[in-house]
């Protein structure tokens, strides 16, 4: 790992102020980060940790939205949104394992979409607010293709605002090695809609099934969705399965999901 | 830079550039080699040390990110006597490991899971160490010795 400078600010103000400078990047969990510049895939000049922050860790609920504050880590998430929000604090339980659950935070998975984490489809589905340091993001807008996002440089991921859905339910289909979904699929339910996010699947990464989201909030039931089918054309395609088969994932992941709910 | 923590509860510093892993730090600054790096790519969990009582992977956090943490290894563990604690025991009597290499990261998890969920079923202890990768036991032994310590029947596992 090249070397670099490591600065722990404890409020955003100081760590915007600390990421002015050129090769300066944000370290929160560092559970991605950290193995990506173990293989000198990247060389900040500065890294500024946003775990030392308070302002940026916790969550809250009021008037039908949580608030899951950026740099708040899984295993958190699990344990505290249980109650109130079962679907994202099981999302929240399942990712990695116990010990990348006690350091990776919501705001690191959402900043860096990779085209195969969890928090994007629930972001999706629910239709998220992103909110950073400057300004408010919808999720429609935030997510632009693998690993590319609506952030600027140097801005910051404060919180994620979810509206609370009556019900809902994460399916993960694991790749057993990395324990990444192969393919994803969240959906919630709220009283005049349906949300379905997707991840894992499409080789834009994570996105909503549209066409489902209708069918469903007419008829929450399996049955709805069982005409549809998922064109395979923009899916990922690699030794762990082939485009058609996450096409089909898509699918039966759905279904369950619903029944599920 | 200094970094200072609290390791095995005493107050230890050494130096560290910004990249210094903490699994490094622990073994090269501290002297304390009992925490193992296996892949140093977050995959296998030997690395596995509790840092403000929390269970992480010591290859995968700087050592400046736990300046002024309570840091617990492998050589934390054992009783105030010297001798093996009630998990460690357990591995000895239920031959949970062959050749060793995983056990450090192997008994971190472990004592962190019984903190948490005091009677963990075989399904919950799986699930558990999913981090925490053995080459050699097939992990029926690890899981049986884990059952052990916290108190509960053995059963025969799956497979076996």
């Amino acid at each position: 790992m090249y070397n670099f400078e490591f600065v722990k600010p404890s409020s955003v103000d100081e760590a915007v102020a600390a990421l002015k400078d050129e090769d300066a990047q944000p370290l929160s969990g560092g559970q991605t980060l950290i193995p990506t510049l173990k293989q000198r895939l990247n060389q900040p000049s500065r890294l500024v940790s946003l775990l030392g922050i308070a302002d940026l860790v916790g969550l809250s609920e009021s008037g039908g939205e949580m608030t899951i504050k950026g740099a708040t880590n899984h295993a958190t998430v699990a344990a505290e949104a249980a109650s109130s929000f079962p679907g994202l604090a099981a999302l929240a339980g399942k990712i990695g394992d116990p010990a990348v659950r006690n350091r990776g935070t919501i705001g690191g998975s959402i900043a860096n979409n990779d085209p195969s984490a969890c928090y994007p489809a629930a972001a999706m589905a629910c239709q998220a607010t992103i909110v950073t340091n400057t300004r408010e993001i919808a999720a429609d807008d935030f997510f632009e293709g693998m690993f590319a996002t609506a952030l600027d440089e140097g801005e910051i991921v404060t919180a994620v605002r979810f509206p609370v859905p009556e019900a809902s339910n994460y399916q993960k289909f694991e790749q057993p090695a990395s324990r990444f979904p192969l393919t994803g699929v969240f959906v919630a339910k709220y009283a005049d809609r349906v949300g379905v996010g997707v991840t894992g699947a499409s080789n834009d990464g994570v996105f909503r099934w549209k066409e489902a989201e209708e069918a469903l909030a007419s008829n929450f039931s399996p049955d709805a969705i069982s005409g549809l089918t998922v064109p395979a054309d923009d899916m990922i395609s690699d030794l762990h399965g082939s485009a058609e088969y996450r096409a089909h994932l898509v699918k039966v992941l759905t279904g369950r999901g619903v029944a599920a709910c | 830079m200094k970094v200072t923590m609290t390791v095995n509860g005493k107050s230890m510093s050494g130096e560290a550039e910004g990249r210094t892993l903490l699994s490094s730090f622990l073994r090269e600054e501290l002297g304390l080699t009992g925490t193992h790096v296996g892949c140093d790519t977050s995959q296998c969990g030997a690395c596995t040390v509790h840092v403000d009582g929390r269970q992480v992977k010591a290859c995968t956090m700087f050592a400046a990110e736990a300046e002024g943490t309570d840091v617990t290894t492998i050589e934390g563990m054992a009783n105030a006597d010297g001798s093996l604690n009630t998990i460690q025991q357990a591995f000895q009597d239920y031959h949970g490991l062959q050749c060793g290499f995983c056990t450090p990261g192997m008994v971190m998890a472990a004592s962190s899971l019984l903190e948490q969920n005091p009677k963990p079923s075989e399904t919950e202890i799986r699930e558990h160490l999913h981090g925490n990768i053995c080459r050699c036991t097939g992990y029926h032994n690890i899981v049986k010795a884990i059952m052990a310590a916290s108190g509960q029947d053995v059963p025969a596992v799956a497979a076996e």
